[in-house]
């Protein structure tokens, strides 16, 4: 079976609509990225420090009830989220409130078992990081992110020739933007886990591009005549059926993670999900176009000298 | 048979036997009775979020330890000085790295000073100066020395607390230094978490101190060598909390370093839980002498700066054994006979870390995992199948040989399997085919440039074999960082996907080339099922 047969599409020819929706994508990525930096995100208590309770009640519970009832037990600055399956309930409890770190947890349960004395209920999980953990841990990622990112474009500069290089880099920074800005705009937990995805987004996009550039790179030396833009819209097209192939395989088992892999990971296959969409959509219409750009400059000095 | 397809075959039925004989563990429920000797007999170790458990980062106040060795040092050099006739006015620790003294005479201090140079090498003495008409100088405890007994405090930490874990009966505990002041304990399994953190997190400072009745609790003037402590006793059936505070002295006459046992008892009398300890022979010494001078008085039983009880001395006590009365339940009376019989800390410890999973939710997240897991192989297989028809299906077994492998390696490696770990695997499901479709889109090129089915696969393996090595190259680099980078469950994820990527290079290389070319060696093959 073929997806896709012999395509003609001209991927370089759009790369003014691309380039542009890509800038928007990396400008909101920037801005939830500084945002995080002055904690003014929803971030996880990995990185703030702070109480984190996973709850499983016998029987439903309104999450305004359970508010009221940490209101009228001294814990107002709580974030709850409810886990529709199974009666769970999330609750989360910043650094930053009167309660001792290892007291939250214990007060929290005082308060329920108090208010809710028909609605018994299991810790399922509860986490709790001092805020020197905290920061501990965002001076580790910090750095995991730069030497990954680090080792990634000397590879590729030492694979491939230095526009290629750059084109890989942008499109790889792109992708792990696209997630910043996904889950920034869709408010949803920047933790450990969701950086983790972000990394390994970021190896696997680049997959993609070098798929897309090896096949660039043999059409270059073979066929010398034609204009830049033709060899590469040549080039995606030829190999256009495996980068959907390929990605959607990983699509595939990042879904099911997805659907099925329970509330723990439900964030982190969602980044997974993300990652792979964007990282397709940039090795063509992000990484290409730039080195194209770029090619086309470097001919035109060398016309201009000869 | 083809050339080189002997060794290959052979390589990967070692290798799937290999896997399969390191994961038997985990696959059967009762090894049978050969199982024996050097063969692998661990189950793949789960992460504290798969099975359960607590996993706490404890920070020693390493400061604190130092300041102890001062305070010592501090009684040390008075009983020195009075053994001597050096006439002091007082000797004190300031800050957290000095020893004052102050003294009478000018004379007397030189001679002090003289003295101290040879008893106590390490320490720094500053001048003589002027306190208040008084002669005074400072012992400073130089760098390397408190360094030294900052790092003995966390070694010291840690052994006693993995004393009280094993006395506490938790199976598989992992405690570990980390860092320069870290000590990170997990306890896998564990069902009373908060009473295990309470049992680590004490440091169980026994002193018995007399109690000064002579300065009423609610006085506003507590005099230097005094201080107020309070007993806190709460009613176990209302849980009211009652303190009664005291004024003790603040030297102690013994401390629990001098214990050699604590037991549970059982009053007969009230049925009421005690600790019964016993003291070594200095202790007894000790004890005797003080119980002797004081008969009469109160003197107050402390644990951490808390009044256990402060009962009064009817009669000189020898014989070195005491006992420790107080609102106890049995439960508490236990654990602080462990925590005395373990030694206290050198120094107190905080929790900065507790990650505290049920065992509930641990096997919720299994099931799901392998579940997601399940579903992932089978659209990936059913996918590939539609797709590249019986070359899919040369994918597909592909990628279930590195599934096994993975599985095997990571029991043979010891490796933790942690909730990403297994969404590594999972993701894994969809990466290893990758490799196979770069192949077969390769593939299917040369079969359109006229080529024989032959031909058209070595040249799609050989033109192929670059593309993949990139890729698995730029994902081990990310999986290397996350791995030396990440904490517990994030470096499970590094450690299935770094094995995954490199077990893959084999599989999509070697284990279904084989296939292939068995299949297209005798090369009249006309067409190709891809």
């Amino acid at each position: 079976m073929e997806l896709l047969g012999k395509t003609n599409i001209d991927f370089i020819g759009k790369r003014n609509i691309s380039f542009v929706l890509s800038s928007i994508i990396a400008i909101i990525g920037i801005i939830g990225i500084i945002q995080i930096a002055r904690g003014d995100a929803n971030m996880g208590i990995d990185f703030s420090g702070g109480t984190s309770l996973q709850l499983k009640f016998a029987k439903p519970l309104p999450i305004a009830d359970a508010r009221a009832a940490l209101h009228k037990n001294g814990i107002a600055k709580a974030d709850l989220q409810e886990i529709k399956e199974g009666n769970k309930l999330l609750i989360k409890i910043d650094k930053n409130t009167s309660l001792s770190l290892g007291k939250a947890s214990v007060a929290v349960q005082t308060a329920f078992t108090k208010e809710f004395t028909d609605n018994a209920f299991t810790v399922e999980s509860s986490t709790e990081i001092g805020p020197s953990i905290g920061d501990k841990l965002r001076k580790d990622t910090l750095v995991a992110v730069v030497i990954s990112l680090l080792g990634i474009i000397l590879y590729i500069a030492w694979r491939f020739d230095f526009k290629f290089g750059i084109g890989a880099t942008l499109a790889t920074l792109h992708d792990c933007l696209a997630m910043f800005a996904v889950f920034y705009v869709m408010n949803k937990e920047i933790n450990l886990l969701f950086v983790t995805a972000v990394l390994t987004i970021a190896g696997y996009s680049l997959t993609d591009t070098v798929v897309v550039f090896d096949r660039i790179r043999e059409n270059l030396h073979k066929n010398l005549k034609s204009s830049m833009p033709n060899i590469f819209n040549l080039s995606i097209n030829e190999v256009l059926s495996r980068t959907i192939v390929t990605s959607f395989t990983v699509f595939l088992a990042s879904a099911s993670l997805f659907f099925f892999g329970g509330e723990v990971i439900h964030d982190f296959s969602f980044a997974l999900l993300i990652g792979v969409l964007v990282g397709t959509y940039s090795s063509v219409f992000v990484a290409s176009p730039i080195v194209v750009i770029l090619e086309n400059r470097a001919l035109a000095k060398q016309g201009a000298k000869a | 048979m083809p050339k080189g397809t002997g060794w290959r075959i052979s390589l990967i039925g070692i290798f799937i036997l290999l896997s399969f004989f390191y994961l038997t563990p985990t696959l059967v429920t009762t090894l049978p009775s050969w199982w024996k000797g050097v063969l692998p007999k661990d189950k793949i170790h789960l992460g504290l979020d798969l099975q359960g458990g607590t996993y706490l980062v404890l920070e020693v106040d390493t400061e604190k330890a130092v300041e102890g060795t001062l305070d010592i040092v501090a009684t040390d050099l008075e009983d020195t000085l009075t053994s001597k006739d050096l006439h002091f006015k007082r000797i004190t620790r300031t800050g957290s790295d000095k020893v004052s003294l102050v003294l009478y005479e000018k004379g007397t201090a030189e001679t002090v000073q003289k003295l101290l140079k040879d008893k106590y090498p390490g320490y720094e003495q500053s001048p003589l100066h002027d306190d208040g008409g008084f002669v005074a100088f400072d012992m400073k405890i130089n760098d390397k020395d408190a360094q030294d007994r900052k790092d003995k405090s966390v070694q010291q930490a840690l052994e006693t607390i993995r004393n009280r874990i094993d006395q506490f009966g938790v199976s598989e505990p992992v405690i570990q230094r980390e860092g320069i002041n870290h000590i990170v304990v997990q306890l896998p399994g564990i069902k009373d978490p908060q009473r295990a953190i309470d049992l680590i997190g004490k440091t169980a400072r026994l002193e018995f101190k007399m109690v000064r009745e002579d300065i009423p609790p609610t006085s506003t003037s507590i005099p230097e060598d005094a201080e107020l402590l309070k007993e806190r006793t709460v009613d176990p059936t209302t849980g009211a909390v009652n303190e009664v505070p005291y004024v003790v002295q603040k030297k102690s006459l013994i401390t629990g370093d001098l214990l050699t046992d604590a037991q549970v008892r059982i009053d007969s009398q009230f049925n009421q839980p005690y600790v019964a300890i016993e003291f070594n022979s200095l202790g007894a010494k000790l004890f005797d002498q003080a119980t002797a001078a004081n008969v009469g008085k109160r003197f107050a039983i402390v644990l951490d700066n808390n009044v256990y009880s402060a009962p009064v001395i009817r009669e000189r006590i020898s014989g070195g054994s005491a006992q420790i009365s107080g609102s106890f339940t049995e439960k508490t009376a236990a654990d602080l006979a462990i925590i005395l019989r373990a030694g206290a800390l050198p120094a107190p410890v905080k929790i900065i870390q507790n990650v505290t999973v049920g065992p509930s939710l641990g096997q919720d997240s299994i099931n799901k995992g392998l579940y997601a897991g399940l579903i992932g192989i089978l659209l990936v297989v059913a996918f590939m199948t539609i797709y590249y028809k019986l070359s899919g299906l040369v994918a597909n077994w592909g990628m279930v040989l590195n599934v096994v492998y993975l599985m095997g390696a990571l029991s043979a490696l010891g490796a933790t399997l942690t909730l990403p770990g297994i969404a590594a695997i999972v993701l894994l499901i969809g990466m290893s085919v990758d490799s196979n479709v770069l192949i077969f889109e390769r593939i299917r090129e040369e079969l359109k440039l006229g080529k024989t089915p032959k031909s058209a696969l070595d040249a799609g393996y050989d033109k192929a074999f670059m593309t993949i090595m990139d890729s698995h190259i730029t994902t081990l680099i990310t999986a290397a960082v996350l791995f030396q980078f990440g904490t517990g469950p994030v470096k499970g994820f590094a450690v299935s996907l770094s094995l995954g990527v490199i077990i893959n290079l084999f599989t999509s290389l070697i284990g279904t080339k084989v296939i292939f070319d068995l299949a297209l060696h005798k090369g009249n093959v006309k067409k190709m099922s891809i």
